[in-house]
């Protein structure tokens, strides 16, 4: 029947198909990955060219929900901002009722509820975002967490989302080495590393931010990538040269 | 005459609302091992005796415990939907609710019904991963967080006892217990509508444990010989 494919009710073969198309819009949107080390979460997504005219810093997709959660998104812009504005009033209405800040996991199942909610209401249709949410929680544990349109998640050590995810997922398996996640600078490297795979045009497409325990949030700048960058170009040939010698 | 009829009307026989007295003591505070929770045990309606044996701690968790001052109803309605609420939380979020976090659901689910007649003075009690906490929350919204509070027509008389009593840095436990044990027999001494038993708790790390309940008539009897 073909009212099945335009609101949220079940198919003869026991599909959502609208939460399906949705998660299709993330696939299209721009790539996303996130790292989770032991005293560092850092996020990393591709920026898109913009527009010679366009201003660079308005188009954030790298969002603080809080002193101590971040999330990053792929799919909808304009579907994530609702997302980001329910979780940061959630975030503070926490803080008001239990006096203590939320943990990464209980930020995580609250976004997670609403885009359940979105596919069992009639009249609307599901949030077309998938979005790596990673902090700190009150005890000092870093999390990173994914959700995607069907309000489900899960917690990982390392994940990517978006456009040319799978291939960054693979990358990160077969590079993450839990020991690297004591460094901070391993940390953050394995993401940029991540990112530089599928990203055109290296270090100026991509946009990173990192949190250490008990810090805020921070967005580094252009410089400070490209001084990864080159020490990751660095290593690269380093690794090249010893491949050779052998 | 009818007692409802003496506690709902005016001198002149008009109608007005049922007055709760809040003849109680109930006290609690705080100390090097946790908290000290001390209340008496009698209900009055007006100046006949209703019952010696009210049991005013409220059992809220294993490790969460409340007192009741005001309206019976109130105090154990109210504390046993917090105690709902509290499972939830720990359901929900796999860890243990706070005291604070437990002491402002009370204040905000009575806080809806403000100026709607709810008579309710309580103390929350317990141990969470700050350590021990003690919430004053009342019906007229207050909520206040502190080392020592004492609710009731008694309160005067236990504040005079434990403030003196706590001026010792570090009792033990036996020094806490007796001292909120001695703080409500002083107050059902003087107070008339306090009296029946001691009911003490005493919360830890580990959670609450009732500790005694003694008769004040008896206590009398024990102090009066030290004296001696």
């Amino acid at each position: 029947m073909s009212y099945d494919r335009a609101i949220t009710v079940f198919s003869p073969d026991g599909h959502l198909f609208q939460v399906e198309y949705a998660q299709e819009a993330v696939k299209k949107g721009s790539t996303a990955v996130g790292v989770r080390g032991k005293n560092v979460v850092v996020l990393g997504v591709e920026k898109k060219t913009v527009a010679k005219l366009q201003d660079d810093r308005t188009v954030r997709k790298i969002c603080a929900l809080d002193d101590n959660v971040f999330m990053a998104f792929a799919g909808l812009t304009a579907d994530a901002r609702i997302v980001v504005n329910r979780a940061r009033v959630e975030c503070q209405s926490h803080r008001l009722t239990v006096e203590d800040p939320v943990t990464v996991e209980y930020i995580t199942r609250f976004i997670s509820s609403i885009k359940q909610r979105y596919t069992q209401s009639s009249g609307r249709r599901p949030f077309g975002i998938s979005s790596l949410i990673v902090g700190f929680d009150f005890d000092g544990t870093p999390h990173l967490y994914q959700t995607d349109p069907s309000g489900t998640y899960h917690a990982w050590k390392a994940n990517a989302i978006g456009r040319s995810a799978k291939t960054v997922r693979e990358f990160l398996e077969k590079n993450y080495k839990e020991e690297h996640m004591e460094s901070d600078t391993d940390t953050i490297k394995l993401a940029i590393r991540a990112l530089l795979e599928v990203v055109q045009s290296g270090g100026k497409n991509i946009e990173l931010a990192i949190m250490k325990r008990d810090e805020s949030m921070k967005i580094l700048v252009q410089e400070e990538i490209e001084e990864y960058v080159t020490a990751i170009e660095k290593e690269k040939e380093e690794a090249e040269k010893q491949k050779k010698k052998t | 005459g009818n007692p409802l009829k003496t506690a709902c009307s005016d001198g002149d026989g008009s109608e007005r609302k049922i007055q709760f007295l809040h003849g109680t003591t109930t006290l609690a505070f705080k100390f090097q091992h946790g908290v000290i929770v001390a209340v008496d045990s009698r209900a009055t309606a007006g100046a006949y005796i209703a019952s010696q044996t009210v049991k005013k701690v409220i059992e809220i968790n294993p490790y969460l415990l409340g007192t009741m001052a005001g309206g019976a109803a109130d105090c154990s309605f109210w504390e046993r939907l917090l105690a709902r609420q509290c499972r939830v939380y720990e359901l929900r979020n796999k860890e243990r609710i706070s005291v604070a976090a437990a002491s402002k659901l009370l204040a905000n689910m009575v806080y809806q019904y403000k100026g709607m007649g709810l008579s309710m003075g309580t103390m929350v009690c317990g141990w969470d991963k700050t350590g021990p906490g003690l919430y004053y929350v009342d019906s007229e919204g207050n909520r206040v967080c502190g080392d020592l509070f004492a609710v009731g027509s008694g309160s005067m008389y236990a504040y005079g006892i434990v403030d003196s009593g706590l001026k010792q840095k570090d009792l033990t436990v036996e020094e806490a217990c007796d001292l909120g044990c001695r703080a409500i027999y002083q107050a059902t001494y003087r107070d008339a509508y306090s009296g029946g038993q001691v009911n003490l708790y005493h919360v830890h790390s580990e959670g609450w444990n009732r500790v005694s309940q003694s008769d004040v008539l008896l206590l009398h009897q024990q102090y009066q010989a030290e004296k001696a």
